[in-house]
């Protein structure tokens, strides 16, 4: 089994303003994308049950002519809030990156 | 004729620079403005709250020094947006006077537009009262209590205010809270150019370099506007634009890939072309801007959450790390009670915070992983109190009892964590919190920002 990073150039999350939480998944070629996108292993589903919120919240745009796929979900805790951990929200990508690809 | 125009960030954030020759060669090239973004929300809810800039000051001076001199020797304006991070009054303030500094300093003589985004919380009030805010998905509660107790709010800005004051004849804009995209789009709009091709040029240049496929540092971009497209391409020869890096550029920081929500309209990229024009040079066309039907502003606030005091502390003893929850669950015990008896404050009074860098440290409950594997770890205890004083008395009941608490492996008194500094604790200063994520519906895009025009 593989993990998303071999099939990746970049995996990155960022505030998309101080509520919102951005991913943007760039694959390395064509092959990489049809790879992980039909293993059904990355989807608003796992992405919801991922990051504890639900399917309906997580908006997943694949973006085929960019190798991409952007993920939006709500902020738990908004930015620089008492019990913020990560301020720019520049590693809640973490848990992604090793996610097993079938 | 048509018209064409050259549009040059200076950098991506004023306070981070870029290099000299870059920006020396661009305005020689014929760049019709230069503008600079100055600020942002990332860096969380501190900067608008405080009223503090985000420094540092000689380095935003020096940026500004370069701008400033080429484009008054070229006869071009330059627009900073966001001033001095926030884009609050004392931001805007800061931002000017540095201008005027160098202006005295240089014998520099210019119009300076400083255009103040502050919001008067009464006019807020009343605007509340009058059902103009709306709240986006997600927002904080925000009602009259909330809105009186906030610290500050400022209204984004869109194209209009700065188009305003450099009709006025203004050579320098200095605006507070500010559309990024505005930045850029406010004088191509002003001089003909489509909005959908001055929009989405913006958004491509408002940080700096960040488009070029691989960012050595931070620098200046580059694009010339005409009817149907733009054309973007570094001044740094060092640099290059790829159509990938320049589509991927166009996701950075955005919810929506497709959409970017700006007052007034939505530029709409889905049906964007990206080609390369040259190895460094990339063709952007086929957006749409699609107009709103009202006209709004966004609404930033921030609110004191209380004062912070912490303590950074190791834990390397294997047998606490294996028992580390119910080790700090158990303190958390003995501390609230040890608060109550000799502060008499309730654990409500205050919010007490285990960090646990080697555990769950940078996402919180959102960790999937649930044990710690490593050999040690980072704690830092976080307290927040109603005031600096109160927090810096709390925090030594918490790591003193959690030095020496208890666990049963151990017989004796032990001493549980490696403090790297003394004193143990630290006083962080004010917390606040973004208090509002709501747009304001208004009749005239001017309406909020009070420009005032100077002769230096």
């Amino acid at each position: 089994m593989k993990e998303l990073w071999e099939f990746t150039k970049l995996i990155r999350s960022k505030n998309a303003g101080p509520f919102e939480l951005t991913f943007d998944i760039m694959f390395k070629d064509a092959d990489c994308f049809d790879q992980v996108m039909k293993s059904g292993g990355l989807s608003a589903e796992t992405i919801a049950k991922l990051y504890k919120t639900e399917p309906s919240q997580v908006r997943f745009f694949v973006i085929k002519q960019l190798l991409t796929v952007k993920i939006s979900i709500p902020r738990r805790v908004f930015s620089g809030d008492m019990r913020d951990t990560d301020v720019y929200g520049g590693q809640f990508h973490g848990p992604l990156v090793r996610m097993p690809v079938e | 004729m048509k018209q064409k125009l050259k549009a040059l960030a200076a950098t991506g954030n004023l306070s981070t620079g870029f290099q000299e020759e870059s920006l020396v060669r661009a305005v020689q090239e014929g760049a019709n403005f230069v503008g600079c973004d100055a600020g942002t929300t990332d860096s969380g809810p501190y900067y608008l709250g405080s009223g503090n800039p985000r420094g540092p000051r000689e380095g935003t001076k020096r940026n500004l020094r370069i701008m400033l001199r080429e484009a008054l020797r070229a006869g071009i304006p330059v627009i900073i947006g966001t001033a001095g991070h926030a884009g609050g009054r004392p931001h805007l303030d800061w931002t000017v006077e540095i201008c005027k500094e160098l202006a005295l300093e240089n014998k520099w003589h210019f119009k300076l537009a400083a255009i103040d985004s502050e919001i008067n919380k009464e006019d807020l009030l009343h605007a509340f009262r009058r059902g103009e805010l709306t709240p986006l998905r997600p927002a904080p509660d925000l009602n009259e209590r909330t809105l009186q107790q906030a610290e500050r709010f400022v209204a984004m800005m869109g194209i209009e205010p700065i188009q305003a004051a450099l009709k006025a004849g203004a050579q320098v804009v200095v605006a507070g809270r500010c559309s990024d995209v505005a930045i850029y789009a406010a004088l191509p709009v002003l001089k003909g150019i489509p909005k959908h091709v001055a929009f989405h040029a913006g958004k491509i240049l408002e940080c700096g370099a960040a488009s070029v496929a691989r960012r050595l540092y931070p620098d200046c971009m580059a694009a010339e506007l005409d009817q149907d497209g733009f054309t973007v391409e570094p001044p740094n020869p060092a640099l290059r634009c790829t159509p990938q890096s320049v589509a991927a550029h166009t996701l950075y920081e955005n919810a929506d890939p497709y959409r970017l929500v700006e007052s007034g309209g939505v530029v709409d990229t889905t049906a964007a072309r990206y080609e390369a024009i040259s190895d460094r040079a990339v063709r952007v066309s086929g957006s749409q801007f699609v107009a709103s039907e009202k006209y709004t502003v966004r609404i930033e606030g921030a609110a004191l959450a209380g004062y912070r005091s912490i303590v950074v502390a190791g834990i390397r003893d294997p047998l606490i790390l294996r028992q580390l929850d119910e080790f700090l669950r158990s303190l958390r015990t003995v501390v609230e009670r040890k608060i109550e008896d000799s502060l008499k404050l309730p654990s409500g009074a205050y919010t007490l915070s285990f960090r646990v860098y080697g555990c769950n440290g940078s996402l919180g409950q959102l960790e999937p992983v649930s044990q710690v594997e490593g050999h040690e770890v980072g704690l830092i205890i976080d307290v927040v109190a109603s005031s600096q004083s109160v927090a810096a008395d709390i925090l030594p009941l918490v790591w003193h009892t959690g030095l020496h608490h208890p666990i049963p492996e151990q017989e004796g008194l032990i001493s549980n964590f490696a403090f790297p500094f003394s004193p143990p604790g630290i006083d962080v200063g004010p917390v606040y919190r973004f208090c509002a994520n709501h747009v304001w519906q208004l009749n005239n895009p001017c309406e909020p920002f009070r420009t005032t025009i100077e002769d230096l």
